[in-house]
């Protein structure tokens, strides 16, 4: 079948979907966004979380055809989506490059990449190390954060826990969000 | 494999009519799984998200319809007042992100004697509004499991509301996983307290192969009540009442072992939360009536 | 997107300094939290097949025959392969004994083995093709326990072994057997006024790594093959891929791509060979990739364990003597079986002094699934069964459980059971003098300000079970031990290739090795290395490959130590170099040049004294210097297979725990309130990686005591291969894990560290059993605790 839909404010279309494919695989496979992760396909991880119109989802448990016409914003799109809410108007808007920071820029993957404030924070808190778990991490926490934005320890761990790490013992992922609070509220 | 997807309630019947092997799908946390794990090929999928009206309530007199893709989020936020039994149960489900998806619509379609909302549903009384082209039906939901991931619908019929009793009433749930977060129920116990009709109600997950109500606990309890006097005295159960209704309770549990836990554990565990939210529940029933004395 | 999706070039430049001891971050963290990051299921290929693997149902049968012609048939269909097209006389794999077949041949050994192999256009072709293929299988009897292993009518699970151990085992269905005799143990037990013993048993852990195995085999135009891969050690997969493809090594061009999460479940190789010899018949690019499923046999797990222990103790608190046998179920094939037995055994003492030892551990083949290496290998077994009789010794003397610990706590210059003299800081009574130090948290903290409870500070958590009934606080710790390194006797060494150059007026320097970046922050280190050695800012890590010589593997906490010591070695030398340069340029212009201690600092030569000699650019000129050099670690000994007598180990490695739970004794369930750890590493390169480390691995020790395990059935079937029923730890699990560190340096070690990773994982789960035991008075022998073992039940598995 034929799908189309918006991923990270950009229409995307894909052709000869087999009808059980899930979102997960489409955004992978098909979109060439394999940001989100493939840890379990049965909705028990939380890696694969991305917002569908808004609303933190597995995306390996929405059949594909149900995307059909709606929005999708994964990891890869999570910055621009921080932008545009934090400034309500267009990612590019307001945020030109200093002369000084176009000076210092290389030529590098990932250098300088403009980051959302929860992931900048998740990178200074230590809370990465396999990164598997990380960019469904980010999207879940992003989305606390713009409901409650000083959560509660507790809060924070109810919030994530649909997101299953592996490696951190989820100490610094706590510090992560914490950071990231913090920070946002200094900045008001 | 088709997907089939109806813009309109109307579209999702005719579509059942003519697909009666094809397999709704609404939040996708049961039927994606089967999908991923290549548990399940059906014919056909039919998708019910693009059809608003089954993700709205109407809150009335007696009842609360619910439509059958109301994500549990939504009544934890908002139905907590009308359906409290309910909403504990829901912030049981899964994860946020499942939550967000998962409706007691799909919980009734899968008819996991597993699923979260069930023992809620028996407690509270509630009726499944199945609807085919043929026209609807309302199924008790005591009426609506007939065993292990099996329920009554005909092929050609569709979850479109369940109706639930608003609470007259404390509610309770309670649930035991291996995990303090994310986990399947080893086994889940609901009691709903009717003071309008001083009975006490109840549902049993897990523990049977389908959710069922600990019926003979009920009526124990209902007569040790009204004998005593305590629906209007608001005096503490004694604790011999307490330990028989929760041996009942445990009595009624028909489990299995399986990887979950063992079956002499679920009755066990079933028997301490059939003492704990009768507990929980009628310190709220006494609390209630006490403030209401003095207003 | 591009036609590809492959690995690239990490490059940072650090504002700070950014040597080591710093918490620098994570060089790949902005690729990581963006999405960009290219793990082993991201590859992609143009025109790319998918790869599905057939699997047995059964532990233990014969195969009949195996018809492949209807998956053939099918549309979308490239390829499907058995054992009869494997393209060499080269049919087995393994790490140390090659008794791992690439495909089943005749027999399957355990369920889940791999059986057939599809290639097709979308992979539900590939998984509907697999379901036509028909296999005739014959069950055969299982072998599940000890007793079923060595009965006498038991089947042979590897008739006709000729491997290095087949010549000492008192079975063949025994892997490997390794005694450890020192003492004389029947005239201490004479001496003991206190003897303790008890049987103690541990259940199958898995390492539940996130991301699934998978990886991209694209076919060379030469004939060979790119195989993108995630794995633990890339020259080991190699060394056993090559042969059963029947390709010279250099043609068989492996690239690490990102790896999610590894503990040792990838050592072994798992789909490695298949998506090669898949891409090799078809001619076309092929990508596998497991879901949870099937991930949960593609890997080996934590052998599960039954453990004797006798220990006794003089009246005022003395060990006297320790007598132990540990079985270790190895399942089908051997894997590591052999290492973890000769861990197992060498570490039963635990971290204390004891003279007067008789130990004996073996490891099975049965038809379970195959068990090999996990974060802790061998230690965490013993640990848990050391650490209960401690407990135990305490109660028996009225002593406090702490201060016995102390009492017999093992220090520099203790001998082990095996005569290695422990020569450098073993702080083990000061690690649990700090573990005890710290505050408790406070009680009840699920009261709130109004009189509900917040049940997610309760046991339990959201599933409403209690809001404070039946609920105990008890407190437990432990403490224990854990070699660093690969030992007795193997040649561990690391290769690194670093390159210095001034690019743009900027010195740059180039990190290329082999290593595993499997998430622990190598990566990140060895950009430490290499700015502290080389003085640049600038550091670029080259994507992991076999273009460059082995690091070993990501395992035993060794790669900071051996690959770190093989950056650190190179950088040296390259530093050398520069100044062997510099002397022959400017020598003649300042006699500091041959007088002076000469470091490299901020792209210029400096003398110890911070007086400039000269621009890097300018001793370079354009020139790079590039060497690729090995590096080693002070050689070990193989244990003595009659007495377990040799220096075995090249470092030991210490944490202590001290954990709080909560337990609803009613229920049954455990809230872990807290889990503090001390754990001296020797020296701390990054600081805030070592207390990611503790962290990680206190929590997967907590997981280990209270809800990981694959359950496997008398037939030898797995229950729970997925995440709904093989739990981890939730962040709703997870308590505060406060951490010390004490750096106490090994004269040994590169810069004094100490390998950290696997330490926190052995103490974590005893001192929560512990805190259980205290909380319940229950004796608690098994991990993990269930409900049931807490209520009185019995649990089956179903």
């Amino acid at each position: 079948m034929r799908l189309t839909f918006t991923v990270n404010g950009r229409k995307q279309q894909a052709d000869d979907v087999w009808e059980g494919e899930s979102l997960l695989y489409v955004l992978r496979e098909r979109m060439g966004l394999p940001g989100s992760k493939n840890a379990c396909e049965q909705g028990e991880c939380g890696s694969c979380t991305v917002r569908l119109d808004g609303v933190p989802v597995c995306a390996c448990l929405v059949a594909a055809g149900q995307a059909q016409d709606r929005e999708v914003v994964t990891v890869e799109g999570l910055a621009d989506f921080a932008r545009q809410r934090d400034h309500g108007g267009c990612a590019a808007e307001g945020h030109g490059i200093s002369l000084d920071d176009a000076k210092r820029w290389r030529s590098k993957p990932g250098e300088n990449a403009q980051l959302s404030p929860i992931q900048r924070a998740f990178i200074d808190a230590g809370a990465v190390q396999c990164g598997f778990c990380t960019p469904g991490l980010l999207v879940a926490a992003d989305e606390l954060l713009e409901r409650n934005s000083s959560p509660s320890d507790e809060d924070i761990r109810e919030a994530l826990s649909g997101n299953l790490c592996r490696c951190t013992g989820y100490e610094k992922i706590l510090d992560a969000v914490r950071l990231a609070a913090a920070r946002s509220e200094e900045a008001v | 494999m088709d997907f089939l997807r109806p813009a309109s309630w109307e579209e999702a019947l005719a579509a059942k009519a003519e697909h009666p092997t094809a397999v709704p799908i609404a939040g996708g946390t049961d039927v994606m799984v089967e999908i991923n794990f290549d548990h399940r090929r059906p014919d056909a999928l039919l998708d019910l998200n693009r059809i608003g009206e089954l993700r709205e309530w109407e809150v009335g007199e007696e009842t609360v319809r619910l439509g059958a893709c109301v994500p549990y989020t939504r009544i934890i936020e908002s139905l907590r007042a009308e359906l409290p039994g309910l909403a504990l149960a829901a912030h049981t489900v899964g994860s946020p992100q499942i939550r967000n998806r998962g409706s007691v619509g799909g919980n009734l379609g899968a008819a996991s004697p597993a699923g979260d909302s069930h023992p809620a549903l028996l407690a509270a009384g509630a009726e499944v509004e199945a609807v085919s082209v043929r026209g609807t039906r309302m199924i008790p939901v005591e009426e609506f499991y007939t065993g292990v991931k099996r329920n009554c619908l005909e092929p050609d019929e569709l979850i479109r509301a369940v109706h639930i009793k608003k609470a007259d009433g404390p509610q309770q749930f309670s649930k035991v996983g291996t995990r303090n977060a994310m986990v399947i129920a080893v086994c889940a116990f609901g009691i709903a307290l009717h003071p309008g009709t001083r009975t006490v109600r109840t549902g049993i997950g897990s523990a049977a192969p389908t959710p069922i109500r600990a019926t003979a606990a009920e009526e124990f309890l209902n007569s040790a009540l009204a004998e005593a006097g305590l629906w209007d005295s608001g005096q503490i159960i004694p604790p011999a009442v307490a330990r028989q209704f929760a041996e009942l309770v445990s009595g009624a549990a028909n489990p299995i072992d399986d990887v979950r836990g063992s079956a002499a554990y679920r009755r066990h565990a079933l028997g301490v939360m059939a003492r704990r939210t009768l507990g929980w529940a009628w310190e709220e029933y006494r609390g209630n009536e006490r403030s209401a004395r003095c207003a | 997107m591009g036609a590809t999706r492959t690995p690239s070039n990490i490059t940072q430049g650090s504002k700070a300094k950014g040597g080591i001891g710093e918490s620098t971050l994570r060089p790949d963290g902005t690729l990581k939290v963006t999405g960009e990051f290219a793990y082993s299921s991201d590859m992609w290929h143009e025109d790319m097949l998918w790869g599905f693997t057939l699997r047995s149902p059964h532990a233990h049968a014969e195969i009949k025959s195996i018809d492949t012609s209807q998956a053939l048939a099918q549309a979308g269909v490239y390829a499907v392969l058995t054992y009869d097209d494997l393209p060499t006389e080269v049919k087995n794999y393994g790490l140390e004994i090659q008794d791992t077949p690439v495909l089943a041949h005749g027999r399957v050994r355990h369920h889940g083995e791999p059986v057939a192999l599809v290639a097709a256009d979308h992979p539900e072709t590939a998984r509907r093709a697999a379901a036509k293929i028909k296999v005739e299988y014959v069950p055969l009897p299982v072998v599940h326990d000890e007793a079923t292993a060595i009965a006498e009518d038991a089947p042979l699970l590897h008739p006709g072994r000729t491997d290095h151990h087949a010549g000492h085992v008192p079975h063949p269905n025994i892997v490997h057997r390794q005694p450890i005799h020192r003492g004389d143990v029947a005239a201490a037990r004479a001496r003991a006024d206190v003897i303790v013993s008890g049987e103690y048993e541990v259940g199958m852990q898995d390492q539940a790594f996130l991301g699934p195995e998978s990886g991209l085999a694209v076919p060379g135009e030469d004939g060979g093959v790119d195989l993108y891969i995630a794995t633990q050690w890339l020259h080991s997969d190699l060394r056993q891929i090559a042969p059963v493809l029947g390709l010279p090594p250099e043609k068989v061009r492996m690239t690490l791509s990102g790896v999610g999460g590894a503990f040792g479940g990838r050592e072994d190789l798992s789909m490695q060979i298949h998506a090669c010899l898949l891409a090799l018949r078809t001619g076309k690019p092929v990508k596998i990739v497991y879901n949870r499923f099937e991930s949960f046999f593609g890997h080996v797990h934590r052998h599960p364990a039954k453990l004797w222990y006798e220990h006794g103790a003089t009246r005022d608190g003395k060990l006297t003597h320790m007598k132990c046998r540990i079985v270790l179920d190895g399942g089908a094939y051997a894997s590591a079986s052999p290492a973890v037995v000769g861990n197992a055994s060498s570490l039963s003492v635990g971290p204390y002094v004891v003279d007067n030892v008789e130990i004996e551990a073996i490891a099975l083949y049965t038809n379970n699934p195959p068990c090999g290496a996990m974060r802790g290998f061998g230690a965490v077994q013993a640990c848990f069964a050391y650490e209960a009789q401690m407990d135990k010794l305490a109660a028996g003397l009225g002593m406090d459980p702490v201060e016995f610990r102390q009492l017999n706590a093992m220090s520099q210059g203790t001998v082990m059971p095996t005569g290695q003299v422990v020569d450098s800081p073993a702080p083990v009574a000061e690690l649990l003098r700090r573990v005890k130090a710290m505050p408790l948290p406070p009680q009840k903290q699920w009261e709130t300000a109004g009189q509900s409870a917040d049940v997610r500070a309760l046991p339990g958590g959201l599933s409403n079970t209690t809001h404070g009934e039946g609920v105990v606080r008890g407190v437990g710790y432990a403490v224990g031990i854990k070699n660093v390194g690969f030992s007795e006797g193997f040649d561990d060494y690391s290769t690194a290739r670093v390159r210095l150059e001034v690019v743009g007026g900027e010195p740059v320097a180039v990190v290329h090795t082999a290593m595993a970046e499997v998430g622990q922050g190598g990566v990140t280190v060895h950009a430490q290395i290499a700015r502290t050695e080389l003085g640049v800012t600038q550091v670029t890590i080259h994507p992991a490959d076999t273009q460059v010589g082995s690091a070993g593997s990501t395992s035993a906490s060794r790669q900071t130590y051996v690959t770190g010591g093989a950056v650190k070695h190179t950088c040296e030398a390259v530093r050398e170099k520069v100044l062997e340069l510099g002397r022959a340029r400017f020598g003649s212009y300042h006699p500091a040049w041959a007088t002076a201690e000469l470091l490299l600092e901020g792209g210029k030569v400096v003398t110890d004294g911070g007086e400039v000699l000269a621009d890097l650019a300018d001793v370079l000129e354009g020139e790079a210097i590039d060497l690729e050099l090995e590096w080693r670690h002070r050689p070990t000994e193989p244990f003595d297979l009659r007495t377990g007598q040799g220096n075995g180990h090249v470092q030991y490695s210490f944490a202590a725990h001290r954990a709080v739970v909560e337990v609803d004794t009613e229920l049954g369930l455990v809230k872990v309130v807290e889990l503090a750890c001390a754990q001296d590493v020797g020296k701390a390169l990054n600081p805030l990686s070592v207390v990611g480390q503790i962290q990680g691995g206190t929590t997967q020790g907590l997981g280990l005591a209270v809800m990981e395990e694959i359950v496997v059935s008398p037939e030898g079937k797995v229950r729970n291969p997925s995440f709904t029923d093989y739990l981890i730890p939730t962040i709703l699990d997870t308590p505060t894990i406060p951490v010390d560190v004490l750096e106490l340096a090994d004269e040994h070690a590169p810069y004094g560290l100490r390998g950290i990773g696997e330490a926190p994982t052995l103490s974590s789960t005893p001192a929560v059993v512990a805190a259980i035991r205290a909380a319940t008075g229950l004796a608690l022998n098994r991990v993990p605790v269930r409900p049931e073992h807490l209520t009185g039940q019995q649990y089956s598995g179903g």
